[in-house]
């Protein structure tokens, strides 16, 4: 029953989206969406070091010994995750103040560790690759989607732009942080609902 | 025995292969990053300080050597002429370090404008020492040559409500702004000069 390519790509984008179905990542959902353009932001980081990640661990699985697997999975997650930030600190610095802390935190996202775990410490380079990337863009998708609800009806405006024009009266709640949870709950209580017909 | 070795060598390879590409990298992206914080830290404030200049006081820099470390001085030119400084000091408020930029006229030693870059204070409170006018204006025309103090230490700031320790901490910062300004006014003199 092995999957094909496309299989393990597609999966990432409905069956497998972290913070969804694998409910994975959480921190970085709630923290970061606050608007589209932050979310957008965060997702492609992780894009970035997932990719990398998974194929450097799928490289090495016959290399690293078992009982120190994790601590080779952080060394390689971290040395990326520092790249992302120096890259984003140099080219991107206005995105880098407002994600601030968090991008040095996907060293510790579950998902990062859990795809290097699960599937690349398992599977060759290839897939390992095309794994991380459907996840990725699953999880971009995630954080867009929450970020531009949350930024529409939170401010009233999408990529920065107004959408509903000056004498909408923004509802504060939704840009806060339990405006979030409400937000991923009721997201999530749509999927559930899609995906149970 | 053999497995502890594995282990460890390959630990060993892969930290210095990631402190090695780390280093590659930081190697490649320091001076844009030192620009990046400079036009995005540095540069709301030094812009507020230098309000009306007419000429770009981040291109305009120099670099002055105080006993260990190197100090940035920013120019500005008003109506024709440079002589004002604005550079960088820190006070300790009440989270921590407080960057502020301080402007100085080299003619009458008087501070021309001051602003927070950096802060950890609490959000609401002592973040006002960056955001509101009414405190950092406070500082405008003072002396800079002399020590400057909240009210209630017999000096001339009023402090912002419920965040004193921020105040006297940005007043410690302003200070020690005036001492690196006494400290290095020759060498100040000199290089400014040079944008005349």
């Amino acid at each position: 029953m092995a999957k094909t390519i496309t299989q393990e790509f597609v999966k990432g984008l409905w069956d497998e989206i972290p913070p969804f179905r694998l409910v994975l990542g959480l921190c970085p959902t709630l923290a970061v969406t606050k608007s589209v353009e932050n979310g957008l932001g965060m997702g492609v980081a992780v894009v970035f070091v997932l990719v990398c990640s998974n194929m450097l661990v799928s490289l090495l699985r016959n290399i690293i010994p078992s009982k120190v697997r994790i601590a080779c999975f952080i060394i390689i997650i971290a040395t990326f995750v520092i790249v992302v930030e120096l890259v984003m600190q140099a080219y991107a610095y206005p995105l880098f103040l407002t994600l601030g802390i968090f991008i040095p935190l996907i060293v510790v996202n579950c998902i990062v560790l859990g795809r290097a775990e699960a599937f690349a410490y398992k599977n060759g380079v290839v897939r390992s690759i095309v794994d991380g990337f459907g996840i990725g863009i699953g999880f971009t998708i995630s954080l867009v989607a929450i970020g531009a609800l949350r930024e529409v009806f939170g401010s009233g405006t999408f990529f920065g732009m107004s959408v509903f024009g000056p004498s909408f009266q923004p509802f504060t709640f939704m840009i806060e942080a339990p405006g979030a949870f409400v937000c991923l709950g009721l997201m999530l209580c749509m999927m559930n609902l899609a995906g149970n017909k | 025995m053999r497995e502890i070795i594995k282990m460890i060598v390959v630990l060993t390879v892969l930290s210095a292969f990631s402190g090695g590409l780390l280093a590659a990298v930081r190697g490649g992206t320091m001076e844009k990053i030192e620009y990046q914080q400079l036009v995005f830290v540095k540069g709301p404030a030094i812009r507020s300080i230098f309000e009306g200049c007419s000429n770009d006081p981040i291109v305009d820099r120099f670099k002055i050597k105080d006993g260990d470390i190197e100090r940035s001085f920013f120019v500005g030119v008003f109506d024709g002429k440079a002589d004002t400084v604005t550079f960088e000091s820190f006070g300790k408020g009440f989270g921590g370090d407080i960057g502020l930029m301080v402007g100085v006229n080299i003619n009458d030693d008087k501070i021309i404008g001051m602003s927070v870059t950096t802060h950890s204070e609490t959000p609401g409170i002592g973040s006002k020492a960056k955001t509101d006018p009414k405190f950092s204006n406070q500082f405008k025309g003072l002396s800079a040559v002399e020590p400057c103090k909240v009210k209630p230490d017999g000096g001339e700031i009023d402090a912002m409500s419920g965040a004193t320790v921020t105040s006297k901490g940005v007043c410690v910062g302003v200070t020690e702004a005036g001492n690196i300004y006494k400290r290095l006014k020759p060498q100040i003199a000199e290089k400014i000069k040079e944008f005349k």
